[in-house]
């Protein structure tokens, strides 16, 4: 079954270097579904993330290897091409509440912009829809809330509206990039069910990065483990909290710490584990070839 | 869920209003120059040379600030100097921010060829002494207002082009830039829109900044006859034509450096109280 988001045999490396960033990377997200996308920092969780979007950094390639995005190849269209698909079918919310909206811009444009001047809505159906997004994701008293500046509202506040303005235009695909690791516990989990709900009903296809497999455990559907930008598993969560299936994945959910056994210390992964793993690594790189469209 | 920080009213600050009190004083001496001077600030008595000021005993009713040597009223001579030196900050201020701005933004939100040509050029223009290289451009483009005008444009465009580069650079790597890029914005617009008005409330102090530092170099200028015609007054003219007899009539000297100190600290101060007053992030 080939889902809304393909990612086929993605490579990328440091520009003008041989340090491979992604290894053959291979997504698939159906219409709707979950994937969480785990693993340690920097083993390339958020740029698979950004690759989608297309905001990679200009230091990072791409080799080789597709990202559909319904069914087009973003790789093979001009970048103004890409820009209009991304806008137009997919969105994000970001990670960092505190720095993810523009603090000398008030909150309403903030979210209607892109309605009118992208999708080209008229301005009060694009107010309209803001008004709704945002009653959706609970904020009190919207009207007022859309003339505020950011600095005038909480962190927690702040994650709402972005998720409200990933959601406004509904989108077919929202890539979140750890959107809850800068909120405080308690406000944590209202954002995950909110995301979660939302998702839900939308019927939106949703890619999860984050590092936490509490949270992998209560939103996704399916999951990818990453290590030094290489899928070591994909599974479903089912099948992966039950018995995963790769050496590598078994010592991250040991790792994971469980505040049930407050005596328990923290296991760090083995060091076999990760020489087995780093292993495997190489000798996929061995094998590799880049294929055609390879530069360099 | 507001929290209490949207409530905080920010310090008015006395410095804001006392430079503004000075600045506005100095523009309205400036514009009406001609109407409120006591005295022709060019007319020369030979009979009322070296009066001290009024509180000094020896001193000749109407002439506030005393008479320099030529027994040109003081006065007069620091109102009408007031005109230039507004001239030169206004034009030289603005024109120096609107070059070394748009080069800062261009190199700091498109990078690549632009920005290595733009910050190679800085490098090299700093590597001049400002004043020596002022000095020099007016030797060849000849003395007169719009030389020097010209001449704090080229030397001065780099003191923004450097702190608009960075502070562009740091924008840059913020979310919501990321995200207008995601949604389909144009470079263009998320310049405009994401970027230019977080690096404007810096802008806008270092303009004022500018302008008293245009006020200095102006004088700077005169101060070595490099400036304008001599039967103009100007505050650096007159300074040094104060240095001159500095023992026997120290008030030719004083009083314009007064007027030039209070007006360069006030541009500064005005600057950074505009921008701690209406600056959105209390950065």
């Amino acid at each position: 079954m080939s889902g809304f988001l393909e990612i086929r045999g993605l490579s990328a490396r440091l520009a003008g270097t041989g340090q491979r960033l992604l290894r053959s990377v291979d997504i698939s997200l159906p219409a709707g579904s979950v994937r969480g996308l785990v693993g340690e920092s920097g083993a390339g969780k958020s740029m698979i993330g950004k690759a989608v979007l297309g905001v990679l950094p200009k230091a990072v390639e791409v080799i080789e290897g597709e990202i559909l995005l319904d069914g087009q190849d973003l790789q093979k269209v001009s970048p103004a091409e890409r820009r209009r698909l991304i806008g137009a079918k997919a969105a994000l919310i970001p990670q960092d509440p505190l720095t993810a909206l523009n603090p000398s811009r008030r909150i309403g444009p903030q979210i209607t912009d892109r309605l009118v001047d992208i999708l080209g809505w008229t301005k009060a159906r694009a107010a309209t829809r803001a008004l709704e997004v945002l009653a959706e994701v609970s904020i009190p008293e919207p009207e007022r809330i859309m003339r505020l500046y950011p600095h005038e509202l909480s962190g927690g506040m702040r994650q709402r509206i972005l998720i409200a303005s990933a959601f406004a235009a509904e989108p077919k695909l929202i890539v979140a990039d750890e959107p809850t690791t800068a909120l405080d516990v308690t406000v944590q989990k209202q954002i995950l069910k909110l995301i979660s709900e939302l998702q839900a009903r939308h019927g939106t296809a949703l890619l999860f990065v984050t590092h936490d497999l509490g949270v992998v455990s209560k939103v996704c559907d399916t999951l990818s483990v990453l290590y030094a930008g290489k899928v070591v598993e994909d599974t479903t969560v089912e099948r992966f909290f039950a018995a995963p299936q790769h050496g590598y994945s078994s010592a991250l959910l040991a790792a994971t710490p469980r505040h049930t056994d407050p005596s328990s210390s923290l296991k760090p992964v083995p060091r076999e584990v990760l020489d087995a793993v780093a292993a495997e690594v190489a000798a996929s790189d061995a094998a590799w070839r880049p294929s055609g469209g390879a530069r360099g | 869920m507001l929290d209490g920080r949207g409530s905080i009213r920010r310090r008015s600050g006395a410095r804001l209003w006392l430079s503004a009190a000075w600045l506005t004083v100095f523009v309205l001496a400036a514009l009406l120059a001609p109407l409120i001077s006591p005295h022709d600030p060019l007319a020369q008595d030979l009979m009322l040379g070296r009066l001290p000021p009024a509180w000094i005993a020896g001193a000749e009713p109407g002439y506030w600030l005393g008479t320099d040597s030529l027994g040109r009223d003081v006065l007069s001579r620091i109102i009408h100097g007031a005109r230039i030196a507004l001239v030169v900050a206004l034009i030289a201020g603005t024109a120096t921010c609107l070059l070394g701005s748009v080069l800062g933004l261009v190199a700091g939100f498109y990078r690549g060829w632009a920005d290595r040509l733009i910050s190679r050029l800085v490098d090299i223009w700093m590597a001049f002494p400002p004043v020596l290289f002022a000095i020099l451009l007016i030797a060849v483009l000849g003395t007169g207002l719009t030389s020097v005008i010209l001449a704090i444009v080229i030397i001065d465009w780099t003191r923004f082009c450097r702190v608009v580069r960075a502070e562009t650079l740091n924008q840059s790597k913020m979310d919501y830039v990321h995200s207008a890029k995601v949604a389909g914005f144009t470079r263009l617009r998320t310049l405009a829109t994401e970027i230019l008005p977080n690096v404007l409330p810096t802008i806008i102090a270092l303009l004022t900044l500018e302008m008293g530092i245009a006020v200095i170099v102006e004088a700077i200028l005169s101060f070595v006859n490099l400036s304008i015609s001599t039967d103009q007054p100007t505050w650096g003219g007159m300074i040094a034509e104060g240095r001159t007899s500095i023992h026997q009539a120290w008030w030719v000297l004083v009083f314009p450096l007064i007027a030039l100190f209070l007006t360069v600290l006030s541009f500064a101060q005005f600057g950074d109280g505009l921008r701690e007053r209406f600056d959105p992030v209390l950065r």
